[in-house]
């Protein structure tokens, strides 16, 4: 009883009672499935970033595994079960996974001392550290506590070093280059270029050399080069705040840098800009040919037959596969119109071609195509709300037609607008089809803005969230160790979406809000 | 738009009021939708400085009528007219007439109140500005002078940034006519301006309509009869889109020269 008023507002009448129960039923079904959608990439995703526990596992025959516990299935034929251990160390062992028998496993531990290092070859490795230092003096009597200070020290350092290097490459080597590049024999540039280029390398030279010396849970030892290590952590012996810290340094990491390891680890950040930055420029082009189209159709065409096919033809385009979509681009922008662009503008770089191939602004226009419809028909539905005699009122007062649709009848179409462009930009956002065909890269190191002029470069390749989902879940080496980065990434992929809608609700609202009421009917 | 000329139809002996400077004169004018006659063989004058007022069963051609005094049916595909305007003596469809500026020049207030969604002060220099050139300072005595003359001035004087649609409806109605007063129209066309108002904002309206008589010609059209008595000079009153009879108001509601008429008013209609 208290459901029901809670549903029906204790309103309907009694006989309704069951087709209120299916209604609230389908719609509390649906909820419950999206929540649970999300719950699932949420958790699978962030967790990810957690620096679990590792455990140091002795098997009833000797052997001694050490790692992170995955998940558990039952073996054949009720022989117990087994467990998943992600074990790192690709380079001692050859892969990072291990599946124990359950009934065979002796002791499991905690030692505090385990470390995990990320590293930019091999991935994790986990197990204990036995010292740093160089190559030639190293040795393993140093004490646990020392060479855990002594390597954190390290690679803070090198941190250091690596910035300086990025700092020197930017803004010492990159003017020269160009300056040469205008006058070839600048002989100041070019004493400069080799000094700058020499301290590079000195550089350089200064983060080789130190290694840690490592061992595996079964005794086996590794020299470690430092400058291949990223990080390093002993999660047994973090505090939970401590744990929190690093989870929010995971997070950003993710957020912010780029991917490594052929998109297996790192961030998605180039994925990130490339999606938005796409979105955007989608918005861009396809929001004046839509609301123009619609002022065509609504206000200047003749309505007669030929104006409702046209109508209808557009709704229908709505409905094309996106993959088509994705062909026409290839064929019309990139080989077409990029071809053409090409052979006038930039044949001195043929046969490489700089427009003639997929990138950010065939894409860009392959979505504004497929979104075209939406905008139409939710500007033209807008168009047509607007009530005579606001239209009237306008040309009562001298206005001509001109003036009439751009002074007061396109201002009143603008929420209609951007319900369009948020349908768009929903549809858009979550499209990988045709971006395949005309300009999403695997990777692509250069994002499509930077300081260089024209700082948009619209011919350049980018990534995107949807292709970068697809490529980390089924290009990879390791699929099941890319499976959490999947469900980030996914994760990220809604909330862009999420954030590009909201951007434009709250635009809507705000051309709403402006006056307030509605008008009397 | 314009229908190959016939002869005008029988009707057209222009009633007429000598004593009165006109300010439209329709001649024979017939207005159909596609096939659907609205109107046919309408003549009469439009008397300078005085409140016309058409009435008529519902359907008769009163807005049709109405609407063609400044040219709205121009969008309108369908609709075909023949016959005559002539607004002080000139045709208002002849070629060298720029429709909106005689849009400026006869102004029209709508039935459901139509501000635009823009602030109160921007709906009255909504026209000003499309014809630009003033200066700000100019531009806000002819917003205050509009608002003083459709008597909203001092609810409003306040608030002019606020917008428009936060009015009550009689209020908004008043904007609508300051809006159209502020172009400074000759004529001002008002198709049932009150029906949708209480008869508070309604008698506002007639106090209104009958203080702008001094400055500028209006014409009314309404189903209220006793708002026809009590604000116009003359009346007309339209059947079938047919001009049935055309007479100062005093005479017509008291002293009909045909029962047509008179059933109407007294309300004896079949
Ligand atoms: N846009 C139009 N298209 C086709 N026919 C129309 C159109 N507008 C009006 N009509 C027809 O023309 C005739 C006259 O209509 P009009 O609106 O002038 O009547 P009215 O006297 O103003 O009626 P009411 O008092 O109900 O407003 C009616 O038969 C109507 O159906
Ligand atoms: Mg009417």
């Amino acid at each position: 009883m208290r459901a029901w008023r809670w549903f029906g507002r204790g309103r309907l009448p009694r006989s309704e009672g069951p087709w209120a129960w299916l209604a609230a039923g389908s719609v509390a079904l649906s909820l419950l499935m999206l929540g649970g959608l999300l719950l699932l990439i949420a958790g699978r995703g962030l967790g990810h970033f957690w620096p679990a526990a590792v455990v140091q596992v002795e098997m009833e025959d000797g052997r001694v595994v050490a790692g992170r516990a995955v998940r558990e299935l039952p073996l054949e034929r009720g022989k117990g079960r087994e467990r998943l251990y992600f074990t790192g160390n690709r380079d001692l062992d050859g892969q990072v996974w291990h599946w124990l028998p359950v009934d065979d496993i002796a002791a499991i531990e905690r030692p505090a001392e385990l470390v995990v290092l990320e590293r930019r070859r091999h991935g994790e490795f986990i197990g204990r550290l036995i010292a740093v230092g160089d190559r030639e003096a190293v040795r393993d009597a140093a004490p646990q506590q020392a060479a855990w200070t002594r390597l954190q020290a390290r690679l803070a350092a090198l941190d250091q070093l690596r910035a300086e290097r990025e700092r020197l490459r930017r803004e010492g080597l990159r003017p020269l280059i160009r300056q040469l590049d205008a006058d070839p024999d600048d002989s100041g540039a070019r004493r400069a270029l080799a000094e700058a280029n020499a301290r590079i390398y000195d550089l350089q030279q200064a983060m080789r050399g130190e290694v840690a010396l490592l061992e595996s849970a079964d005794g086996r030892r590794l020299h470690q080069p430092l400058d291949e290590v990223l990080r390093a952590w002993r999660p047994n012996a973090m505090s939970p705040a401590h744990k929190l810290a690093a989870w929010g340094g995971g997070v950003w990491r993710f957020l912010a840098e780029g991917p490594r390891d052929g998109n297996s680890a790192g961030g998605v950040w180039p994925a990130i800009f490339g999606t938005v930055l796409m979105v955007l420029l989608m918005s861009l082009l396809v929001t004046p040919f839509g609301v123009l189209a619609a002022v065509y159709l609504n206000e200047v065409a003749h309505q007669g037959r030929w104006t409702n096919l046209v109508r209808i033809a557009v709704r229908n385009l709505a409905g094309v596969p996106s993959i088509v979509y994705g062909v026409f681009g290839l064929g019309v922008f990139v080989y077409g119109i990029g071809g053409s662009l090409d052979e006038w503008f930039f044949s001195d770089t043929l046969p490489s071609p700089t427009f003639g191939t997929g990138g950010l602004l065939w894409a860009s226009l392959t979505l504004a195509l497929l979104t075209l419809p939406v905008v139409i028909v939710a500007t033209e539905e807008g168009l047509a709300r607007i009530p005579v005699e606001q239209r009237e009122g306008a040309l009562a007062l001298g206005a001509t037609r001109f003036e009439t649709l751009s002074r007061v009848v396109l201002p009143m179409a603008v929420p209609a607008m951007l319900t369009g462009v948020i349908l768009a930009v929903a549809r858009a956002a979550g499209e990988v089809a045709p971006l395949l065909l005309v300009g999403v890269a695997k990777l692509a190191p250069q994002v499509p803005v930077d300081g260089e002029f024209p700082f948009l470069h619209l011919e350049r390749k980018f990534m995107h969230l949807g292709y970068h989902i697809y490529d980390t879940a089924f290009h990879g080496s390791d699929v099941q160790a890319a499976m959490p980065l999947v469900f980030a990434t996914a994760l990220l992929l809604v909330l862009v979406v999420l954030v590009l809608n909201l951007t434009a609700i709250f635009l809507r609202h705000h051309f709403r809000a402006r006056h307030g009421v509605q008008p009397r009917p | 738009m314009t229908l190959p000329s016939r002869p005008l139809p029988s009707s057209g002996s222009i009633i007429d009021f000598p004593a009165e400077a006109s300010c439209f004169q329709i001649e024979g004018l017939g207005l159909a939708y596609g096939g659907k006659r609205a109107l046919r063989g309408i003549s009469l004058r439009v008397p300078r400085h005085r409140v016309t007022a058409f009435i008529g069963p519902s359907g008769c051609g009163k807005s049709t009528l109405l609407r063609a005094l400044n040219r709205l049916h121009d969008l309108n595909e369908e609709a075909s007219h023949e016959g005559r305007i002539l607004l002080e003596g000139e045709d208002i469809h002849a070629p060298e007439v720029a429709v909106d500026e005689l849009r400026r020049r006869v102004g029209m207030v709508f039935q459901v109140p139509n501000p635009f969604p823009m602030s109160i002060y921007e709906n009255v220099a909504f026209g000003l500005r499309l014809q630009g050139g003033l200066t700000r300072r100019r531009m806000d005595d002819i917003v205050e002078w509009a608002l003083n003359a459709a008597a909203l001035w001092d609810e409003v004087k306040d608030r002019l940034r606020a917008s428009a649609w936060s009015l009550s409806g009689g209020q908004q109605q008043r904007l609508v006519i300051a809006r159209s007063l502020a172009v400074r129209p000759e004529v001002l066309l008002l198709d049932e301006p009150a029906s949708a108002l209480d008869p508070i904002s309604t008698l506002k309206i007639e106090e209104l309509i009958r203080s702008l008589k001094s400055q500028l010609t209006l014409v009314l059209v309404t189903h209220n009869m006793q708002q026809a008595a009590r604000v116009s000079d003359y009346t007309a009153f339209l059947q079938d889109g047919e001009l049935v009879e055309y007479a100062p108001t005093d005479t017509l509601f008291t002293n009909p020269s045909l029962r047509r008429t008179e059933n109407y008013i007294t309300g004896r209609m079949a």
